[in-house]
C-alpha cells in the first residue's frame, strides 16, 4: 500500500512538472501581451511603460528564466499573483473556486452514474427487446444535445416556467448552507450530467452484455437466483471496470471544463476564470490554475485505480 | 417406453423426458441440436450421457434443465417432473425447481464461479433464497458442505475468492454448490474434462459418495465412456442430437449394438496396447446438424455403412435384452454386420480399413473417398 502511494506520488510530481512546462510554454505562444491588457489602449501608445511593465512582470526574462523561477516560487507554495487584478493571489483564487467547480463536477458524475447504471443494466438484460431501443434511442438524443442546450431548457422549465428554482448564481455552503446551495447547484450540475449519464449507460450496457455471456451467470441462474439479484449482485461488479475509468477521466475533464454551464449559470468556478484569465493572457493564473486541475485529475485517477481492487480481487495480487 | 430399465421395483420414474427437441435458429437454418431425445429416471439412478462434442449431450442437459436461454432457441416435447410438466414454464416458475430440486455441475470451474464473489457467498447465497436460512445457518451449512466435499480448513477457505483456489478445488465448490440445497437430481456435464487426471478420479469418487449418502439421482454427461463404465445404472449414447444406443451399463458393454457405441469404446487408450501405438481415432466429424444427412446420421464415418444407411434412416428399437435399445441397419455382432464389414473392407472404404487396424488411413482419405464417391 505505501509502496503504491509512493509510485503515485512520483507519477504525480511527473506529471505536474509536464503540465506546468507545457502549459506554460504554449501560454507564452500565444499572441498579445499581458502588459498591454494592464496598460489598455492609452498605454499601448507608451513604449518606455510598456517595457517598464514588462521588465516588473520579469516578461523580459528568456522563458526557461521565467519557467524556473516560477517553479521555485511554487515549489515554495507561492503561485504568484495575477497579472491583472493586481494583488489577488493566484492561490486564493483557487481556494475560493476549486470547491465550486469540484462540487460540480462531482454531483454531475455522481447523478450520471445513479442513473447510468440502471439503464445500462436494463438495456443489457432486455438487450434486443423494446426496453433497450428505448433506453438506446433516449441515450442518443442525451449524447447529442450539448450541455448548455440542456442547461437553457433547465433554466426555463424549473426556473421561468416552474419557478422551483433559481436561474442563476450560486451559494456558497458556507454562506447560505447546504439546502440553498444545493438548490444552485443542481440545475448545472443536472445540465453536465446529461452526457456523462448517456456515457456511462453505453459503458455498462455493453460491458454488461458481455459478462451475462460468462459461464459463472448461468450457475448463478442454475442456483434459481432471481434475475435482479444475479444481474446486480453477480454481474455488475465485473462489468464496472470501464465504467471506474471512464469516470475517472471525466471527472478530471469536468474540473476544467465546465466553462460553458459555470458562464451560463454564472457560477464563479474554476473554468469560468480560467477563460478569463487566457484571453487576458494572466500567465500566473493560468498556471495556477492548470496545477490544480492536474493535481486534482491525478488524484481522482489515483482513487480509481485503488478502487479496481475493489471491483476485481484478482487484481490485488499483482 | 414399454420397458423399464432397471430392476429397482417400485421406484417409478420421477424425472421422464419424451421427444425432447431442442433447435437453435441461426442465420445458416435450423441447429437441430436435440432431436427427439426420450429418457425417464429414478430415485437414487445414476444415467451416463455419452457422445463427442457436438453430438447434443451438454445442450439435451441443459434443456431437461431449461438453462438454455435466448431467442433463438425453441425446446419442444415434454420434461414431467413429478407429474409437473416443465416445458413451457417461464424461467422465473424455473426458478424454483432450479437449485432446489435440480442442480447442474457444470465443465469447468475456472470459469463457473464468480471471480469477484467470495466462496461462502457463492455457496449460500441461494440456500438462503430457498430454504429462508438465516446468515449465521447459512455460514455453518457452508462449511460442512466444504467439509464434506474434502476442503481442508473450510473455515478460512470459506473467504476464499475463487483464484485463490486450484482447479480441483474449484470443482469441488461447485459440487458442494450444486448439493447444497439438497436437490433430488444433480447433473454432471463433463465435470472432470478440465481437471487434470488424478482430480478426475477424486471428483468422480466424490460424486458417487455424494449421490448415495444423499440418494440422489445423477445425471453424468462425458464423452468418456470409461468415465461412466463403473459408475452409471443406465447409459445413453448420443449422436447428431439423436439416441442412437440406449442400454443398462451391463449389458452396453457385453453387447453392445452401435457401431458409434463400439467407436466410442475402442478411442478409450488402453494400457495393455504397445507402447507408441497410435490412438484409435473415430475418422472424420459429427455431421452438419443443419442440414443432417437423409440416412442414418453416423453412416459416413461407419464402418459398416451399407447403402441403406445413407439412405433409410434408422429408428430405435428394443434389443433382446430388456432396456437395451438401439437405432441400426447393421447392429455390431450380428452376421449381417460381419459381411458389410468383409464387403466395405474389400472395397478399400477408408473408415473402415481404419477400424481394421490400418494405421495409415487419415482423415483426409475420408475427405477424398466422400469426394470421389
Amino acid at each position: 500500500m505505501l509502496k503504491i502511494l509512493g509510485q503515485r506520488l512520483l507519477r504525480l510530481l511527473a506529471t505536474l512538472f509536464a503540465v506546468t512546462f507545457l502549459s506554460f510554454f504554449m501560454t507564452s505562444l500565444l499572441p498579445g501581451d499581458p502588459a498591454v491588457a494592464i496598460l489598455g489602449e492609452a498605454g499601448v501608445q507608451n513604449e518606455e511603460l510598456l517595457n517598464q511593465v514588462r521588465e516588473d512582470l520579469g516578461l523580459n526574462d528568456p522563458l526557461p528564466v521565467r519557467y524556473v523561477n516560477w517553479l521555485g516560487n511554487a515549489v515554495q507554495g507561492d503561485l504568484g499573483e495575477s497579472y491583472i487584478n493586481q494583488g489577488q493571489s493566484v492561490s486564493g483564487t483557487i481556494v475560493q473556486r476549486l470547491p465550486v467547480t469540484a462540487q460540480l463536477a462531482f454531483m454531475a458524475i455522481g447523478l450520471a452514474v445513479l442513473f447510468a447504471v440502471p439503464i445500462g443494466v436494463l438495456g443489457a438484460y432486455r438487450q434486443g427487446r423494446w426496453q433497450d431501443s428505448v433506453s438506446s434511442a433516449g441515450v442518443q438524443v442525451a449524447l447529442a444535445v450539448p450541455n448548455f442546450i440542456t442547461g437553457i431548457f433547465l433554466i426555463w422549465l424549473f426556473a421561468v416556467k416552474l419557478q422551483w428554482l433559481p436561474a442563476s448564481n450560486w451559494n456558497r455552503i458556507s454562506d447560505k448552507g447546504i439546502v440553498e446551495n444545493l438548490r444552485t447547484a443542481i440545475l448545472p450540475a443536472t445540465a453536465l450530467a446529461l452526457t456523462q449519464m448517456a456515457i456511462f449507460s453505453r459503458l455498462v450496457r455493453s460491458d454488461m452484455i458481455a459478462t451475462l455471456q460468462e459461464n459463472y451467470i448461468l450457475s448463478a441462474r442454475a442456483k434459481g437466483l432471481k434475475d435482479r439479484y444475479v444481474l446486480f449482485r453477480h454481474a455488475l461488479r465485473p462489468s464496472s471496470l470501464s465504467l471506474a475509468t471512464i469516470v475517472g477521466i471525466n471527472f478530471g475533464a469536468l474540473l476544467g471544463g465546465t466553462v460553458i454551464i459555470e458562464t451560463l449559470f454564472a457560477i464563479p468556478g474554476l473554468g469560468f476564470r480560467l477563460i478569463n484569465a487566457i484571453s487576458q493572457r494572466d500567465i500566473l493564473v493560468i498556471q495556477g490554475i492548470t496545477v490544480s486541475v492536474a493535481v486534482g485529475y491525478v488524484l481522482i485517477n489515483t482513487i480509481v485505480d485503488l478502487f479496481y481492487t475493489v471491483l476485481d480481487p484478482r487484481i490485488r495480487r499483482s | 417406453m414399454s420397458e423399464r430399465a432397471t430392476g429397482t421395483a417400485g421406484n417409478e420414474p420421477f424425472l421422464v423426458v419424451e421427444d425432447l427437441k431442442t433447435h437453435f435458429t441461426v442465420p445458416a437454418g435450423t441447429v437441430k441440436a436435440v432431436d427427439g431425445v426420450s429418457l425417464e429416471l429414478r430415485r437414487g439412478q445414476t444415467l451416463g450421457i455419452v457422445g463427442e462434442s457436438g453430438s447434443g449431450k451438454t445442450v439435451l442437459s441443459r434443456s431437461i434443465m431449461r438453462l438454455n436461454i435466448g431467442g433463438n432457441v425453441h425446446t419442444t416435447g415434454s420434461v414431467r417432473y413429478d407429474g409437473r410438466e416443465l416445458i413451457g414454464l417461464k424461467a422465473k416458475e424455473m426458478q424454483s425447481i432450479w437449485g432446489l430440486e435440480m442442480a447442474m455441475v457444470f465443465q469447468d470451474p475456472m470459469t463457473s464461479l464468480n471471480p469477484v464473489v467470495k466462496v461462502g457467498r457463492q455457496l449460500t447465497e441461494h440456500l438462503r433464497f430457498h430454504l429462508n436460512v438465516s446468515k449465521s445457518e447459512a455460514r455453518q451449512t457452508a462449511i460442512e458442505l466444504l467439509r464434506s466435499v474434502k476442503i481442508p480448513e473450510p473455515e478460512t477457505r470459506i473467504d476464499n475468492y475463487p483464484h485463490e483456489m486450484s482447479g480441483g478445488m474449484r470443482q469441488r465448490v461447485c459440487i458442494a454448490i450444486a448439493l447444497a440445497c439438497g436437490p433430488r437430481v444433480l447433473f454432471a456435464d463433463e465435470p472432470t474434462t478440465a481437471l487434470d487426471v488424478t482430480v478426475q478420479h477424486q471428483i468422480l469418487n466424490l460424486l458417487a459418495t455424494q449421490q448415495k449418502e444423499r440418494f440422489m439421482s445423477m445425471i453424468m454427461v462425458t464423452h468418456d465412456l470409461g468415465v461412466v463404465a463403473g459408475r452409471a445404472d443406465e447409459i445413453i449414447v448420443m449422436y447428431a442430437g439423436k439416441v442412437v444406443e440406449k442400454a443398462p451399463t451391463a449389458t452396453l458393454f457385453a453387447e453392445m449394438k452401435h457401431p458409434y457405441t463400439e467407436a466410442l469404446l475402442r478411442s478409450i487408450p488402453k494400457i495393455a496396447q504397445p507402447k507408441h501405438s497410435r490412438l484409435s481415432a473415430i475418422l472424420g466429424r459429427p455431421p452438419d446438424l443443419i442440414n443432417p444427412p437423409p440416412g442414418c446420421s453416423f453412416a459416413p464415418r461407419c464402418p459398416y455403412a451399407q447403402q441403406r444407411c445413407h439412405e433409410e434412416k434408422p429408428v430405435l428399437s428394443p434389443g433382446s435384452t430388456p432396456g437395451h435399445q438401439f437405432a441400426c441397419h447393421f447392429p455390431v455382432g450380428t452376421p449381417e454386420a460381419r459381411e458389410a464389414f468383409d464387403r466395405n473392407l474389400a472395397a478399400g472404404l477408408p473408415v473402415t480399413l481404419a477400424a481394421a487396424g490400418d494405421s495409415k488411413v487419415s482423415d483426409d482419405d475420408l475427405v477424398t473417398s466422400a469426394g470421389g464417391a
